[in-house]
């Protein structure tokens, strides 16, 4: 299990159902669909997948050093992008996936791994992710709390690009 | 002056309940000290030698009279009685219980008021001249400006996370108050020949282990590309600023590393992206904020007010105070004063107690317009007082300890808490300013000597921003006893400049003597009414260096 939180269209919920292994190492006998890091990812695809002809199986996982810009070729094969956080502290993932959802066009699945917990789970929401692997050992269940996060927001983010000023009434 | 709405009511309420939570959780260990650290800093919570401390934002420096009543609350109920303000126009209280902190928030939310963001590494509170508005020096008001960025800047997703803390100051008058060339960003604001307004934008700035001024990176930024364009440097930053050793992981070490040329033409390609974008302001936008901060109700003076006239030339000590301690003002017939937190003896400077802020906010209301601002100097200031109440102002001001007359003297320490406080504190300040107070307290001889600012801080995180110091002075731990080294020349302001360092570090019984010697050289040197620092920019280090060490020498 996997530890997810999905956002879908009523809301978030614990996923029951997730073959994804995320596999930053590749392992040798994989029992499912992959995420692997960018460098594994090309090496493993076919010509046709890097060309843009077929889909890939695998999915990528951006780490903090890459650029999201890295992946604009690529979007139309990629079943899924994660997002890795090697610590809740580093905040790198969150450009990369307001990067991934505002310029580059993405609509697929975002899943934040790693260092994922309660109380960045709204942040990381508003800059674009629909899904949260929850760090193991914690209770994805009670992750969900963190979800909603406050209610106002001043500014703007991948999800509500315009600025509060101008969501207030008749602005 | 601001009033929250329904939108920030609801944040800092939501905010409180949420840290409310957080810290139950913590409580209960559900969350690990390393899980909650970012969470408790970024509400502004600390932890120090002996305790919590509690930092509570003052939005660029300003106050009305009930909120600083809120804050002498909170001192006489959660603390010793009394707050420190800070050189970041903010408060700190000393003696914190975890357990009470959510308490605090929500009492100060009920003021408008909150301490998000006054920690962590995030954009911190947005600061500006303490004289804004009323500096007759002052092309236009920054606050309305300042406001839309505290909102922008406030919780936004993206950057809550940032290599580390980020600190924005604007000024707009032609004398820069708020020391923004050591921000991470600095606004100069002026208006064009069409009256248009528009940024200077400064990037880079900031003390620390390597102090570094600012850069300009874009002249002439329209205020509508305010939001978008700082949002593109965020961007640079949070992707490309070191993450690997938080000694150089400020913007200043990205824009020295990439050069500003560099720097900058990554900040254009991202903001070529937003700039036309919704985070682009409105007239709309501007307006509503900007209505908040309407002028009081002046009233017309007498062009010349024969009481006051009869009261400076009958108390010279109100005449000193006056000539010292108030700024001129762009309404005719009234001043800005500034109280002074350091009168020296056992008061720490920036230390306030709670009857004090209580006998502030009563003359607020009494002689001004019930407003009060919080300069970086770690003074209080009272901004609209007429010239015709000033000598029962100063009457009352002397009544509650706080009408010394040394603001810019040498005795206006600036001091961080210290060893008694910080836990990264590698010397002790307060004992040491104070014993440079109580050196200097005659006070014929401080006039004499006139401006000298005098900054102490004893880590190389710069809170007492020692390196834009006239003299400035750092505490240092060597072997486990306590050295303070000395660097002069330092200034803030447009013509910032870093302070040099004349040479090995002294004990803390020396530092007096030391500064009693900088000062005999300058008064030796100095050429006709030139200031402290003007004197060492014409004549350099060497003749106080060799004062200074010159005894050294003949004692050791």
């Amino acid at each position: 299990m996997n530890n997810l939180i999905r956002l879908g269209s009523d809301g978030a919920e614990l996923a029951t159902v997730d073959p994804w292994m995320l596999a930053l190492t590749p392992p040798e006998a994989p029992t499912g669909p992959l995420i692997l890091s960018l460098s594994d990812w090309l090496a493993r695809q076919t010509e046709a997948v890097l060309r843009g002809a077929q889909t890939s199986a695998d999915a990528v996982c951006l780490q903090p050093d890459d650029e999201a810009e890295q992946l604009e070729s690529y979007l139309a094969v990629l079943p899924l992008i994660a997002v890795h956080f090697p610590t809740f502290r580093d905040g790198r993932g969150y450009s990369q996936a307001y990067l991934l959802r505002a310029r580059l066009g993405w609509q697929g699945e975002l899943r934040a791994v790693g260092d994922v917990l309660r109380d960045q789970l709204s942040h990381m929401r508003q800059c674009g992710f629909d899904a949260f692997a929850v760090r193991e050992d914690k209770s994805a269940e009670d992750a969900l709390k963190g979800l909603a996060g406050m209610s106002v927001l001043y500014g703007r983010s991948a999800i509500e690009p315009r600025p509060l000023f101008r969501r207030r009434g008749g602005l | 002056m601001y009033h929250y709405d329904e939108y920030d009511r609801a944040l800092v309420t939501e905010r409180v309940a949420q840290f409310r939570d957080q810290v139950a959780r913590r409580l209960s260990g559900e969350l690990s000290e390393e899980e909650f650290l970012p969470l408790r800093l970024q509400n502004g919570l600390y932890l120090q030698r002996h305790a919590y401390m509690l930092r509570v934002a003052i939005p660029y420096g300003t106050l009305s009279a009930d909120q600083l009543r809120t804050l002498a609350s909170i001192a006489r109920d959660f603390d010793r009685g009394y707050g420190h303000f800070t050189t970041r126009q903010n408060i700190q209280y000393n003696w914190i219980e975890l357990e009470q902190v959510p308490d605090i928030l929500e009492r100060l939310a009920q003021a408008d008021m909150h301490a998000i963001q006054t920690s962590g590494n995030c954009v911190r509170n947005i600061s500006t001249d303490a004289f804004a508005a009323v500096a007759a020096d002052e092309v236009l008001d920054p606050r309305p400006l300042a406001e839309i960025l505290r909102q922008w800047s406030t919780v936004n997703p993206e950057f809550l996370y940032l290599p580390r803390k980020f600190k924005i100051a604007l000024c707009s008058a032609s004398a820069d108050r708020a020391a923004v060339m050591m921000h991470d960003i600095g606004l100069y604001l002026y208006r064009d020949a069409n009256g248009e307004m528009l940024f200077d934008v400064m990037v880079g700035g900031g003390l620390g282990r390597t102090p570094i001024l600012s850069q300009p990176i874009r002249r002439a930024l329209p205020w509508r590309h305010l939001l978008s364009y700082v949002e593109a440097i965020l961007r640079v930053y949070n992707r490309h600023g070191r993450r690997d050793n938080k000694y150089k992981a400020r913007i200043k070490i990205l824009v020295k590393a990439l050069g500003i040329e560099a720097f900058a033409s990554e900040v254009a390609a991202e903001w070529l992206h937003i700039k036309d974008g919704p985070a682009e302001l409105t007239e709309a936008e501007f307006s509503r904020v900007a209505a908040n901060f309407l002028p009081p109700a002046y009233l017309p003076q007498p062009a010349t007010d024969l009481g006051y006239g009869t009261a400076l030339a009958q108390d010279a000590q109100f005449t000193q105070w006056v000539q010292r301690n108030t700024h001129a003002h762009k309404v005719p017939g009234y001043v800005s004063v500034t109280l002074s937190t350091k009168p020296g003896g056992d008061t720490p400077p920036g230390d306030v107690t709670a009857a004090q802020m209580e006998q502030v906010a009563d003359l607020a209301e009494r002689f001004g317009f019930g407003e009060i601002r919080v300069a970086h100097e770690q003074n209080l200031v009272l901004p609209d007082i007429a010239k015709a109440d000033l000598y029962r102002f100063w009457q009352a001001a002397c009544e509650a300890g706080l009408a010394t007359a040394n603001i810019g003297l040498l005795t206006d320490v600036i001091a961080c808490p210290g060893g008694d406080y910080c836990s990264l504190a590698n010397a002790k300040s307060i004992p040491v300013a104070q014993a440079i107070q109580q050196r200097f307290a005659d006070q014929t001889l401080l006039q004499d000597l006139g401006e000298i600012s005098l900054n102490i801080s004893v880590c190389m995180n710069a809170c007492g921003h020692h390196h834009i110091g006239n003299i400035g002075i750092l505490g240092v731990d060597k072997n486990g006893s306590e050295w303070y080294q000395f660097t002069i020349g330092g200034a803030q302001g447009k013509q910032s400049a870093l302070g040099k360092v004349i040479g090995p570090a002294f004990s803390a019984a020396e530092v007096p003597d030391v500064i009693a010697h900088l000062a005999d050289v300058y008064r030796e040197q100095r050429f006709e009414s030139e200031r402290f620092v003007d004197t060492v920019a014409r004549v350099g280090l060497e003749p106080f260096k060799a004062r200074v060490y010159q005894r050294e020498e003949v004692r050791a």
